[in-house]
């Protein structure tokens, strides 16, 4: 069976959950080889190893936080020429999508991004997307190259199969282009302590109906009891009550978890398009007539300033 | 020396309507409407603003895609852009982002240019590597995904906002930079625009004005192949409770019974 370059997402050493699901796919398509970037590997490798990376290939050098995307493309291509694999996935970040991309040009190799799914085939690897927000599935291979493919968070439920793991230094030579875009200075998002909104079991949002920045905490109360990750509708991200980071819709996260709370979004196409692959979704909104309805396994037409904090108190009874 | 920017607009099926694939599974460009892609308005209306930030500046739009896609063209160009570029070849119809980038930058080249701005993702493909793709294609440096973006001294300067990190960015030009919805909202276009737009200059290419042999684009020239598209199965009806008072409860319940709590 041939290797899969899994490119790794991590946070100072600490691997994201989507590597381990990458690592779960590629299983059925070859055998996994880890790259991870950056300081931490030694420390890193053990998770991979738990999740199936035969080998790990390391690189640190400050390039790599200095300049933007580049010099991870050059350690990226270098692992790719000596490795000869049978495909790359890299997760569906919006930094993990460019550096696919680039790799792809750089290897002659078609691409394909923001895959939901993942199987073996005749012909090469099989991707699964959600297309034209979601009213579409669709399945393809790229065609020209070795396979180079991104992979949305929640698209696997990473399964631990133990395998060596070890780490082997990656040396990488950085191309005159690893030094175009300097990032002159990098200041990191403060923890809310709840989970990343891609990557949550649990999305609870709010949208226009929550009327306010100080209603939201309302939202985030229910979001906490339920150990969820926080998402607002583009309307309540435009009138300024939530961060853009959190907004999930066409023009923000698309997210995929078991379970999608909305209350106060109407579920126009904008929304739709980010959610409406989500396993169970439940709705709370005074119109019976508003489109999420049509999308709900549980909907309760009603004030969500009555029914959201009721919910809340009723979980929290619940779960002692 | 005139600040050259040329900023690469998609002409796409309106993202409203109930859009469907060809029998060739290739986007089915007849059955809904087309537009200027919304993301790209806001990468049009950055260009315009580093123009009028410069002493002297030329924003000419481009765009790859057929006879309608002029449409998009004329829209920039009501918004206060110079003059466009259409490059419109039969042999085009199904290329896949490979064929675009090669195709963009080719007619980016031929034109000439210090800046290329590009909206964040198509709101039809939603891929959103084209502009990592053309600023490797062109050897020039990327600044993406911009919430804030300016021009000076030779320089693009701007603010990525990432999920992690929030980053400050900076490149010498010529480079290729894209803009997120979140830069700034797009004009819209005045009267006077408008009219003024009927006069400004669109420029038609064709493969064979850029260099490009037919066979590295097109379905054929692909390096990806659509497979499968099948419509989503509609999720089955839910359960739609009216709250007198016990809708929290009930709701509890359900999401008891599948095990969420």
């Amino acid at each position: 069976m041939g290797e899969v370059l899994v490119y790794v997402d991590h946070v100072d050493g600490a691997v994201r959950k989507p590597t381990l699901e990458l690592l779960t796919l590629a299983r059925r398509i070859g055998e996994p080889v880890a790259v991870f970037l950056g300081p931490g590997a030694e420390g890193a490798a053990a998770a991979l190893a738990e999740y199936g990376a035969v080998k790990v290939l390391a690189a640190d050098a400050p390039e790599f936080a200095e300049y933007l995307v580049v010099p991870k493309v050059d350690a990226l291509e270098q692992a790719a020429k000596a490795v000869e694999p049978v495909a790359v996935l890299v997760p569906s970040s919006a930094e993990g999508k460019e550096i696919a991309a680039r790799l792809a040009v750089r290897l002659g190799s078609g691409i394909i991004t923001d895959a939901v799914d993942l199987e073996a085939g005749a012909e090469g690897p099989v991707a699964t997307q959600s297309v034209f927000a979601a009213a579409f599935t669709t399945k393809s291979r790229v065609s020209h190259g070795t396979p180079v493919i991104t992979v949305k968070p929640n698209s696997a439920a990473p399964e631990a199969a133990p395998a060596a793991g070890t780490v082997e230094q990656l040396s990488v030579s950085f191309s005159e282009a690893a030094t175009g875009t300097k990032v002159v200075s990098r200041s990191p998002r403060e923890s809310t302590g709840r989970p990343e909104l891609t990557e949550a079991a649990i999305v609870v949002s709010g949208g226009r109906g929550v009327n306010g920045a100080e209603n939201f905490s309302i939202i985030e109360n229910l979001a906490d009891s339920l150990g969820a990750a926080v998402g607002a509708s583009r309307a309540a991200v435009d009138a300024g009550w939530y961060p853009h980071t959190n907004q999930v819709g066409q023009t923000g996260k698309s997210v995929s978890p078991q379970l999608y709370v909305a209350a106060g979004i109407s579920g126009a196409i904008q929304h739709r398009a980010g959610m409406q692959t989500s396993k169970t979704i439940v709705a709370v909104n005074k119109d019976p007539e508003a489109p999420i309805f049509d999308l709900v396994d549980y909907g309760v037409v009603g004030d969500l300033f009555e029914v959201v904090p009721a919910l809340t108190e009723e979980i929290k009874a619940r779960k002692g | 020396m005139s600040l050259r920017i040329v900023v690469c607009v998609k002409y796409v099926p309106d993202a409203t309507g109930d859009r469907h694939f060809a029998e060739d599974l290739t986007t089915d460009r007849e059955a809904v409407d087309g537009l200027l892609s919304e993301l790209d308005e806001y990468a049009v209306e950055q260009a315009l603003q580093i123009a009028d930030a410069a002493d002297d500046a030329e924003v000419t739009v481009l765009t790859v895609g057929p006879e309608d896609a002029k449409d998009a063209l004329r829209k920039a160009l009501s918004m206060g852009a110079d003059k466009a570029v259409h490059v419109e070849d039969d042999a085009l119809h199904g290329t896949d982002v490979m064929g675009t980038s090669l195709v963009l930058a080719k007619a980016v080249e031929e034109t000439g240019y210090d800046l290329v701005v590009c909206g964040m993702a198509s709101t039809d493909g939603t891929m959103g590597v084209l502009p990592a793709i053309l600023a490797e294609r062109l050897g020039v440096p990327q600044v993406t995904l911009l919430s804030e973006v300016a021009v000076a001294d030779g320089k693009v300067t701007g603010r990525r906002d990432g999920d992690a990190a929030s980053e400050q960015l900076e490149a010498s030009l010529p480079a290729v930079v894209s803009v997120t919805d979140q830069s700034g909202e797009a004009r819209y276009p005045s009267f006077k625009g408008i009219m003024a737009a009927k006069k400004k200059k669109v420029e038609s290419l064709d493969l064979s004005d850029l260099g490009i042999d037919e066979e590295q684009v097109g379905l054929a020239g692909a390096w990806t192949k659509v497979e499968e598209a099948a419509p989503r199965p509609p999720r089955t009806a839910g359960t739609i409770v009216t709250d007198e008072g016990e809708g929290a409860k009930q709701l509890a319940e359900y999401l008891a019974a599948q095990k969420f709590i």
